[in-house]
């Protein structure tokens, strides 16, 4: 069969999302919506107290990509350190699923941002300021 | 695989392409070069196949102009009678759902000093005619209507359209490219002045199309060269495809009724099967003007271009208005846009997301149509399930 315009890799996260679905008692819930299109993602994140991700489901309203940048953020995630989640960026997304097309590459920034906002809510909900997810994230950047 | 998106050009007939052959194999001259027989052939073939095609659209041989598709007819229409020294009109009407090639090459117009109207559309993506009345100018030089949308599948009252531009004495374009082959198209009938049609929207190849100049329409070639097609359109034509187009017309105007009152039967199947199964559902176009076995619609909570790779998983081939489906190859997310047709009959730009158009060809069988409304249930379910904004409903 002729191939369609995603990878293989897309294609298999599009056809079998992993981990969707929702977290009833999550501690760090992010939504984004992308403007361009108008689709949301939402990532809902379980931490445990070593900062450690236990679990992390997705719900998405978009793309192929969309789909697909939600599921494999998802499982770049999973035991993951806070500080490592800030780390997780969409280019490597992006690698993680053998490219995107150009038009596409605002979907994997989607992933991203849920990540973040995600983590922004879940120190939030912890009384502490979401303005320590910006701080961290400025720092990662510049090592 | 169910290929439910004849609007983007159909499957060619087995006894179109024969007709095609000979004319790649044995009668391969020139049809400018008269002085031996294998452009003599080439010639008279095309000929006869201008016949046919006059004979579709009820025009006479003369009038008809063969392009490469539709929307270099519609470039012809345009470009040619504004260019033409007789015209001396500076406003054009179109409607604010007509296809990519009226829609853009209008708005270039616009940079040269034209002026354009579009007329909005209501919610069924009609065109009212009392509208078109009263935006008439004194200037206006033409008025470009399509006959058939090919996405929301409604079809216009053109014949009244017609008959104003008539009284106005103004010149009238129909880009009736998803009509052919679907609705009986008489130019006299529909009081056109100006019609492009493409054969492979009903059952030709690619690489062929035609405009109708009705006797007395005075436009300009946009092609310079060797003024084939009487100077309308120099290059080289495309023999094999004329020839199948001709078929193709005398094919269609032969079997269309037999044909599409079952393509209609078998749309008001798929309707009523998608309208009873999601009350989420909502179908796009007017119910009984539009293309016959044409369903279109726009479902909540999900997008559209996750569906269409899951029917094509499925093994159907649709096709979507939504902004993220819009322009994969594009360089970048600027060039994604919901389409303009469905925003123009109200569906807000973020939910166009999921919309769906399905349109039929002569070949779909009834099995086809169930084995679509068996796949729909499962394949919204799962992108509902997948949605975040399912559960809030
Ligand atoms: S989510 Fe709209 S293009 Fe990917």
């Amino acid at each position: 069969m002729a191939k369609g315009p995603y990878s293989d890799k897309v294609m298999d996260h599009f056809m079998n999302p992993r981990n969707m679905g929702e977290i009833a008692d999550a501690n760090g819930i992010g939504e984004v919506g992308n403007p361009a299109c108008g689709d949301v993602m939402k990532i809902f994140l379980k931490i445990n107290d070593d900062q450690v991700v236990e679990d992390v489901k997705f719900k998405t309203f978009g793309c192929g990509a969309a789909i697909a940048s939600s599921s494999m953020a998802t499982e770049l995630m999973i035991g993951k350190k806070v500080e490592e989640l800030l780390a997780l960026t969409n280019q490597a997304i992006v690698e993680a699923l053998d490219g995107l097309p150009p038009a596409k590459i605002h979907c994997s920034v989607m992933a991203e941002e849920a990540i973040e906002d995600a983590l922004k809510n879940y120190f939030k909900e912890k009384g502490q300021d979401p303005a320590i997810v910006d701080e961290m994230k400025a720092k990662i950047r510049k090592n | 695989m169910i290929y439910l998106d004849n609007v983007a050009g159909t499957k060619p007939d087995a006894k179109v392409v024969e007709k095609m052959m000979p004319y790649f194999t044995e009668h391969y001259g020139n049809p400018s070069a008269h002085f031996y027989p294998i452009g003599r052939e080439a010639f008279e073939a095309m000929e006869r196949a201008r016949g046919q095609v006059a004979a579709f659209v009820g025009a006479k041989a003369e009038e008809i102009v063969f392009t490469s598709c539709g929307t270099e007819s519609n470039n012809l229409a345009i470009k040619g009678l504004l260019k033409n020294p007789m015209n001396k009109g500076k406003h054009i009407i179109i409607s604010e759902i007509e296809h990519f090639s009226v829609d853009s090459v209008t708005a270039k117009l616009r940079n040269d000093g034209y002026e354009i109207t579009k007329l909005k559309v209501d919610d069924n993506g009609l065109v009212n005619p009392d509208d078109l009345k009263n935006a008439i100018k004194k200037d206006t030089a033409l008025v470009s209507i399509q006959h058939t949308n090919p996405e929301i599948g409604t079809i216009q009252y053109t014949d009244k359209l017609g008959a104003i531009c008539r009284e106005s004495g103004v010149t009238f374009h129909v880009d009736a490219v998803a009509a052919a082959g679907y609705s009986e198209l008489n130019v006299k009938d529909l009081n056109c002045d100006l019609m492009s049609i493409a054969s492979q929207n009903f059952y030709g190849s690619k690489g062929a199309g035609a405009l109708y100049i009705r006797e007395g329409v005075k436009l300009s070639g946009i092609m310079d060269g060797g003024h084939q097609e009487r100077g309308y359109r120099s290059g080289t034509e495309n023999v094999p495809a004329i020839v199948g187009m001709g078929e193709a017309a005398e094919i269609a105007m032969n079997d269309m009724k037999v044909y599409v009152p079952e393509m209609v039967r078998l749309q008001k199947k798929l309707w009523d099967g998608l309208g009873g199964m999601f009350d989420f559902l909502h179908f796009t176009g007017d119910k009984d003007r539009r293309r016959p076995g044409h369903v279109s619609f726009w479902i909540e909570y999900i997008e559209g271009e996750s569906l269409l790779m899951w029917l094509s998983l499925k093994g159907i081939a649709c096709a979507s208005g939504s902004a993220c489906s819009s322009n994969i190859l594009a360089d970048d997310e600027e060039d994604l846009a919901a389409s303009y047709v469905l925003t123009a009959v109200g569906v807000p730009s973020d939910i166009c997301a999921g919309s769906l158009g399905m349109s039929m060809s002569k070949y779909n069988t009834e099995g086809d149509i169930d084995k679509v409304l068996e796949v729909m249930p499962e394949t919204v379910k799962r992108l509902c399930e997948m949605s975040p904004m399912y559960n809030r409903k």
